[in-house]
C-alpha cells in the first residue's frame, strides 16, 4: 500500500497497533477538512507493528493527551515536504477532561460542570489518579 | 489562605506544632478561650454525624467563636440542587472558616478551590477524614508520649475505614513504627496502602487474620466499625460485621499499657464491659478531638493566644 508522503502538516509515528483510531477520535481528526491518513498496522523494525497518522496540514496538537494515551508517539512536523521538527512524548503531570472517573462516590459523578482531572501518581507504573477521590484512572 | 482536605498536606513539623498547641490548651483552656472572639465558623454537613459536627462546634465556642451551619443535606440548598462549589461560595460570605462533611469523595476539595476562607474537610464519604487523624494523634501522643517504636494493630475494616488509612499515612512517617493490619480476607487494607504508604516508607507490617494471636505484642489497638453505609449489599455487611469483637477475654493476653482506641460510634466490636478497663482509650479519644480541632482552627485563621 501506498500512501503519498505529505509536504506541509503532522505525521504522528509509532503508535502503538491499534491505537489509532482512539488517537485519531481523541484529536477530532473527523472533523478536518484536509487530508488524513490512518495506516494500522504498519510493518515497524523497532516496535514489530504500529499505527501511523499522516494530516496535511499544521494543527494545534494538546501534547499532554497525546501522551497520556501513548507516551511513545514521535510528533513530526513537516514543512516543505521535510522533517521540520521532531518531539517525543512523554506522560503528562495532569490530564484535563479526557478520562472520567468511574468511581460512583466522586463528586465529579454528580457535580456536571467539574473537571475531569488525574495527576500523574506514579510514572514507572504509568498509574493516575482522580484529582478529587484519588481514584486510579483505568486507561482502556 | 489554606486549608486542611488530607492529612498528607501536613508536614512533620505542622503536625507537631498542632499537637504542642493542643497539648497546650489542654494545660491553660483559659488563655485560649477568646482568641477566636468575632470569629464564625460555619459546619456543612451533608451526612448525619454526632462527633465530628459537636466536637467541631464545641471547638469554636471554646474559642470564643460563634457556630452556625446544618447537619443533614436536606436542611440545605443541596435538596434543590445546589452544587458544593454555590455552597461554598454562598457561606464564604457568612462565616470566616468552614467544616465540611459531604458523603462524595472529593466534595470539600472542590469546596476548597471555590471558597474563599478555609475549609475543613470533617470527612468525604469513605475518602479522608483529616480531624480524626489528629485527633488520633494527638491520642496516641498523649497516652503513650511519643510517635516512634510503636505496635499498633488496625483491626477490623481495614479496607473502607478511612480513618485506619490516614492513620497509616500519618504513623508511616515515624522510625521504628511496626502496623498489624487484622481483617478478614474481604475487608483487608487496600492495595494502594501497602504500595504506595508502607512499602516506599520502608514500614515494617504484617496482615493477619487473628486478634487473639497478636494482642499481646501491641501497643496501641486501633478497632474500628464495619460501617452499613459502606456496603451496596446487605448480606456482605451481615456476614463481616460481627468478625472482631474485642471483650475482657482477648485483653488478658494484651499489655498493661496498651491503648485501646476507635473512632467511634462503635456498634459492637468493643464490649461495653471494657470501657471500665484503664487501658480503654476511646472516649478520651473524644475529647482529645476537640482540642486539636481547636489547635487547627486557630492555624488555619492565624490566630495564636500569645
Amino acid at each position: 500500500m501506498i500512501i503519498g508522503q505529505i509536504t506541509e502538516g503532522i505525521v504522528l509515528d509509532h503508535i502503538t497497533a491499534g491505537k489509532g483510531m482512539q488517537v485519531y477520535k481523541i484529536l477530532g481528526l473527523d472533523e478536518l477538512d484536509c487530508t488524513v491518513a490512518l495506516i494500522k498496522n504498519a510493518d515497524s523494525a523497532k516496535m514489530g507493528k504500529k499505527d501511523i497518522i499522516k494530516i496535511a496540514k499544521k494543527i494545534e496538537l494538546d501534547f499532554d493527551v497525546l501522551g497520556y494515551i501513548d507516551p511513545g508517539i514521535t510528533v513530526n512536523i513537516i514543512e516543505d515536504g521535510k522533517k521540520a521538527k521532531r518531539e517525543k512524548l512523554r506522560l503528562p503531570e495532569r490530564v484535563v477532561d479526557v478520562i472520567k472517573c468511574k468511581n460512583p462516590r466522586c463528586i465529579t459523578s454528580t457535580e456536571q460542570e467539574l473537571t475531569h482531572e488525574f495527576y500523574l501518581a506514579d510514572a514507572e507504573k504509568k498509574i493516575y489518579r482522580c484529582l478529587y477521590c484519588e481514584s486510579m484512572a483505568k486507561n482502556d | 489562605m489554606r486549608s486542611l482536605i488530607d492529612i498528607k498536606e501536613l508536614t512533620v513539623e505542622e503536625i507537631e506544632e498542632l499537637i504542642a498547641v493542643a497539648e497546650d490548651i489542654i494545660a491553660n483552656p483559659k488563655k485560649y478561650s477568646e482568641v477566636c472572639h468575632g470569629k464564625k465558623l460555619a459546619t456543612l454537613f451533608f451526612e448525619p454525624s454526632t462527633r465530628t459536627r459537636l466536637s467541631f462546634e464545641a471547638a469554636m465556642y471554646e474559642l470564643g467563636g460563634n457556630v452556625l451551619g446544618f447537619s443533614e443535606a436536606q436542611s440545605s440548598s443541596a435538596a434543590k440542587g445546589e452544587s458544593v462549589s454555590d455552597t461554598a461560595k454562598t457561606v464564604s460570605c457568612y462565616a470566616d472558616i468552614i467544616a465540611m462533611r459531604h458523603p462524595k469523595e472529593g466534595a470539600p476539595l472542590v469546596a476548597s478551590m471555590r471558597a474563599s476562607v478555609p475549609v475543613i474537610n470533617a470527612g468525604d464519604g469513605g475518602h479522608n477524614h483529616p480531624t480524626q487523624t489528629l485527633t488520633d494523634l494527638l491520642t496516641i501522643h498523649r497516652e503513650k508520649g511519643r510517635f516512634e517504636n510503636l505496635t499498633i494493630g488496625l483491626c477490623g475494616d481495614l479496607k473502607f475505614g478511612r480513618t485506619v488509612h490516614s492513620l497509616i499515612s500519618a504513623m508511616a512517617r515515624y522510625k521504628g513504627v511496626k502496623f498489624v493490619l487484622i481483617s478478614p480476607e474481604e475487608l483487608r487494607v487496600p492495595e494502594y496502602v501497602i504500595n504506595e504508604v508502607l512499602i516506599p516508607g520502608g514500614c515494617d507490617y504484617v496482615e493477619v487474620r487473628s486478634l487473639e494471636d497478636y494482642i499481646g505484642e501491641l501497643d496501641i489497638l486501633y478497632m474500628t466499625r464495619v460501617q452499613r453505609e459502606r456496603f451496596f449489599n446487605e448480606q456482605d455487611y451481615i456476614r463481616l460485621k460481627d468478625t472482631y469483637i474485642l471483650d475482657g477475654e482477648k485483653l488478658k493476653k494484651a499489655k498493661s499499657d496498651l491503648c485501646i482506641m476507635h473512632p467511634l460510634p462503635r456498634v459492637n466490636e468493643i464490649a461495653v464491659s471494657v470501657d471500665d478497663d484503664p487501658r480503654a482509650c476511646y472516649f478520651k479519644q473524644v475529647l482529645y478531638g476537640k482540642y486539636v480541632r481547636m489547635a487547627l482552627i486557630m492555624k488555619l485563621l492565624e490566630l495564636s493566644a500569645d
